[in-house]
Formats: C-alpha cells, sequence, structure tokens
C-alpha cells in the first residue's frame, strides 16, 4: 500500500491540524449542546411518560416510539429540509443538527431514565413522605440521586454512541470530522483521511467513557 | 389525641380494614397485634396517610385529617394534611433509610428541608439522637455500612430528629435476627419510659406485654380485643387466646 500522510510526518501533523481546525470542533459542539439538551429533556419525556394522565402518557409514549423507531439520519434530514418550511425563521442547519439530536437522544434517556426512576423501591418515596417531604422533594432529593447512580453505565452507552452519530451531521453538510475526511479522501484519492477520522474517533471515545468512568466511581460512595 | 373512627379500606372489592376505630391517649404505647393479613399495615399507613381511606374519620388532637359524611370521604386541605404528618413519625418493617446519604444527613435532611430547623441546630440534635440510639461514631458512615439493628437505630432517630408527637411503628424488628432485634426493642423501651406515644405493630409478644400499656388484637379488619396487657394475655376469648398462646 502507498501511504501519502502515514510515511511522512510532516504531512501527517498537516492532516492533524486540518482535522482540529475543521471537523474536530464541530464535533464537540454537536456533541456537548446534544448532551446538555437532551439529558433534561430526556427526564421531562421520562416524567412524562410516567404521569398518571394518559393525555400526557400517550403522545409522549408516541414520541418515544417514533424517535427510536425512525433512522435518525432521516430525522435529521426531515427537520433539515422540512423544518424551515414551516417554521417563520430561517434555521441555521447546524441549529437544525442540533434540534434533531437533541429531540432523539432524549427518547432514549427518557426511557434509560424512567427505568432508572422505577428501580428506586417504593419505600424510599413513602419513607420520604411521612418524612414531610413535598412530593417534588421526594422526587429531588430523594429518587432523582438514587437514579443517577442507576442510570451511569446505560448512560455512558450513549454518550459512545452520540460520539459516532454526530458523523451524521455531514449529511447535511456540516464540516465536522467525517466530512472533512470525505473531502480529503476525494481531493488526494487516498483512504488515510479516513484512517486518521477513525483514530480520532477512537481518542474521542476514549476521553469521553474515562470521563464517564470517573462519574461512575465518583457516584460509588455508597 | 390520635382518633381514628370507622376506619374502612378496601383494595378493589376485598375489604382490608371494616370500619376500624382505634384511639391513642398523650404518652401511650399501644401495641397492635393479630395474624398476617389482619390489616395492622394498612391502619398504619392511613394513620400515616400512605394510603386514603374509604371511610371514617381521623382526627390528630383538634385536626382533622378526613371525614366521611354521607359516604363521601373528605380529606383536609395539603397544608393540614402537612401539619398533622409533621406531628407524626414512622418507622418501617425495611428501614428505607436514604442509601446515597450518610447517617447524619438521613436524620438532618427533612429537619432541614422540610422543618426550615438551621442547619446547625438540626445537627446537634441529630448527634443527640444518634448517641441516644447508641450510634453517636457512626455519623458518617453510610446506610450500607450498618447492620439491620444499627439501620433501624438509624430510621428511628431518624423519625425522632423531626421531633414528632406520635411515633408509629410496622414491625420494626421482623426483619432481624433475635440479637439485633433486642438492641432495637431496648431504644424502643427507653422512648417508652421517656412517654414517647407509640403506636407500635409487633409480632414481638414479649413487647407487646411487658411494654405496652394497652394491647389491640386484630384479625381480618376489625378489632377482636383489646385492653391492657394484662387483660388481652389472660383473655377468655378463644381466637386471642389461640393467637397469643403460641
Ligand atoms: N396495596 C395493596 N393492594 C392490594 N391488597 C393489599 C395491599 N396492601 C395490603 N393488601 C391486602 O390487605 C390485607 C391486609 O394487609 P396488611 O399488610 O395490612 O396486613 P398485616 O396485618 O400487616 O399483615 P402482616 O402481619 O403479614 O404484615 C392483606 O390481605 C393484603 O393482601
Ligand atoms: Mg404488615
Amino acid at each position: 500500500m502507498d501511504f501519502k500522510y502515514f510515511n511522512d510526518p510532516e504531512r501527517l501533523l498537516k492532516l492533524v491540524s486540518l482535522f482540529l481546525e475543521d471537523g474536530v470542533g464541530a464535533t464537540c459542539s454537536i456533541f456537548a449542546l446534544t448532551l446538555m439538551l437532551s439529558l433534561p429533556l430526556g427526564l421531562v419525556v421520562a416524567l412524562g411518560r410516567m404521569s398518571k394522565m394518559p393525555l400526557s402518557r400517550w403522545p409522549v409514549s408516541f414520541y418515544i416510539y417514533f424517535m427510536r423507531s425512525t433512522p435518525l439520519m432521516l430525522q435529521v434530514m426531515c427537520i433539515y429540509f422540512l423544518l424551515p418550511q414551516i417554521l417563520p425563521f430561517k434555521m441555521d442547519r447546524y441549529w437544525a443538527v442540533i434540534f434533531a439530536f437533541a429531540i432523539n437522544y432524549a427518547a432514549y434517556f427518557a426511557e434509560i431514565f424512567r427505568g432508572g426512576i422505577q428501580a428506586v423501591p417504593i419505600g424510599q418515596r413513602e419513607a420520604g413522605r411521612v418524612l414531610g417531604y413535598t412530593r417534588a422533594q421526594v422526587f429531588m432529593r430523594i429518587v432523582l440521586p438514587q437514579t443517577v447512580k442507576h442510570v451511569m453505565p446505560a448512560v455512558t452507552n450513549e454518550v459512545v454512541t452520540l460520539v459516532k452519530d454526530t458523523a451524521l451531521a455531514s449529511t447535511v453538510a456540516i464540516t465536522e470530522i467525517m466530512l472533512t475526511a470525505r473531502r480529503q479522501v476525494n481531493a488526494n484519492y487516498t483512504v488515510e483521511p479516513y484512517l486518521m477520522a477513525m483514530i480520532i474517533y477512537l481518542v474521542l471515545n476514549g476521553v469521553a467513557s474515562q470521563l464517564c468512568k470517573l462519574a461512575e466511581r465518583k457516584l460509588n460512595y455508597y | 389525641m390520635l382518633r381514628a373512627e370507622g376506619i374502612q379500606k378496601n383494595f378493589g372489592a376485598e375489604g382490608v380494614l371494616k370500619g376500624i376505630s382505634l384511639q391513642v391517649n398523650k404518652g401511650e404505647v399501644v401495641a397492635l397485634i393479630g395474624p398476617s393479613g389482619s390489616g395492622k399495615s394498612t391502619l398504619l399507613r392511613c394513620l400515616n396517610q400512605l394510603e386514603r381511606v374509604n371511610g371514617g374519620a381521623i382526627y390528630l388532637d383538634d385536626l382533622c385529617m378526613c371525614s366521611t359524611e354521607n359516604g363521601r370521604v373528605q380529606y383536609a386541605p395539603e397544608a393540614t394534611l402537612r401539619q398533622i404528618a409533621l406531628r407524626m413519625g414512622m418507622v418501617f418493617q425495611s428501614f428505607n433509610l436514604f442509601p446515597h446519604m450518610s447517617v447524619l444527613k438521613n436524620l438532618i435532611d427533612a429537619p432541614v428541608h422540610v422543618q426550615r430547623v438551621p442547619k446547625g441546630k438540626a445537627i446537634e440534635r441529630a448527634r443527640a439522637l444518634l448517641d441516644k440510639v447508641g450510634l453517636a461514631d457512626k455519623a458518617d458512615q453510610y446506610p450500607h455500612q450498618l447492620s439491620g439493628g444499627q439501620a433501624q437505630r438509624v430510621a428511628i432517630a431518624r423519625a425522632l430528629c423531626l421531633q414528632p408527637e406520635i411515633l408509629c411503628f410496622d414491625e420494626p424488628t421482623s426483619a432481624l435476627d433475635p440479637e439485633l432485634t433486642q438492641e432495637v426493642l431496648a431504644v424502643m423501651r427507653g422512648l417508652a419510659a421517656e412517654r414517647m406515644t407509640m403506636v407500635v405493630v409487633t409480632h414481638e409478644m414479649g413487647f407487646a406485654r411487658d411494654v405496652s400499656h394497652r394491647v389491640v388484637f386484630m384479625e381480618d379488619g376489625d378489632v377482636v380485643e383489646e385492653g391492657p396487657p394484662s387483660a388481652v394475655f389472660a383473655s377468655q376469648n378463644p381466637r386471642t387466646r389461640q393467637f397469643v398462646g403460641k
């Protein structure tokens, strides 16, 4: 095999810095924004899913079913092409992607949180109630902290998947790692940028899962 | 001070409490005994608002928790219910300590966040209570590091930390082996000696006989017999005899 980059440190360094300038930033920001939005949204969706009111439970169930049953790529495309026609304002493609990712991941997180919330023994709530906590306090002070510990492994899985899913942003021409790699491959007639992209994803996920492990260990105090 | 009148509770079509009345006076220790399934836990849970009654009335002094008129149960407004709840404490068979909080935090969290007691004062109160149940050295441990007997003593201290006027116990020693049972019963004896008002569901006949002022024998959702332990344990009623005799 004939290498154009991997046998020349100087060109290799250039390729790396190209990815760092044009790709890694977008990938990381899509990742971070999606997490920041979908985690709290997922909690709200989980509560809606568990509500006693059918008027809240049924639509939320359908939303979760929809998000988990259709390809994320299709969701990204639809939101990118359809939403601007419905919305009165122009939606930046970047934000369309963030929006699609956030509502998709919220559905997955919602199911994880629901399991975690239900795993907290009923006796914990009852103890809270007889100690005079309001319903909101029982949730915030007793149920939620125990849920967090319970869901950490499943959330870690989603985090790792999300790092990889950011590549779907390339389908609507966001210059993240995947798109940069493809452009370089096409321009230089070599697959080496793809290999480089793989290495970068490996590094990113290595960091992400280490951070999750750290959080899990922090939660292991009880 | 606590008065329950004609309490009915159904689960589906099944009547679990069939018009039970119970009065608890200040400083009194009432032992609730009876066979499994007789509705002892359900009664306690109704008193502590963990279940809603289907009929009857419950009063704490002059506060009305719920009453029934023309077959319709009416519960007091939320504020009154909370006020009543805070004057009552409950200790569960399965302890139900909060696993994510240290022992000290288990004790002070409700006083600080529910009663708005200043944190320093709550800690002071909590340490005194831990000392009282013989666990002063466990303040910074987590519940999973405690034995069952220790956990239950912490649970009692946690309930006491809100300074309730009545403390209810639902089989507080059933999950414990005999040795650990004794250390929990010792704490409860201490409370009785301090004139704490208590309602205790128990299978510990020794405790019912020696510590309680009044024994209530329940069967099948009704009170069969009640009276001072000396009377109930010497009862002529065949059902009572059979139960306490074993
Ligand atoms: N949440 C519930 N749903 C349906 N039935 C219930 C529920 N809780 C209790 N019961 C039924 O009510 C009856 C009384 O139960 P309860 O727990 O009050 O009895 P108990 O006297 O405390 O018995 P034990 O000594 O075994 O604790 C039982 O027949 C039980 O099956
Ligand atoms: Mg019971």
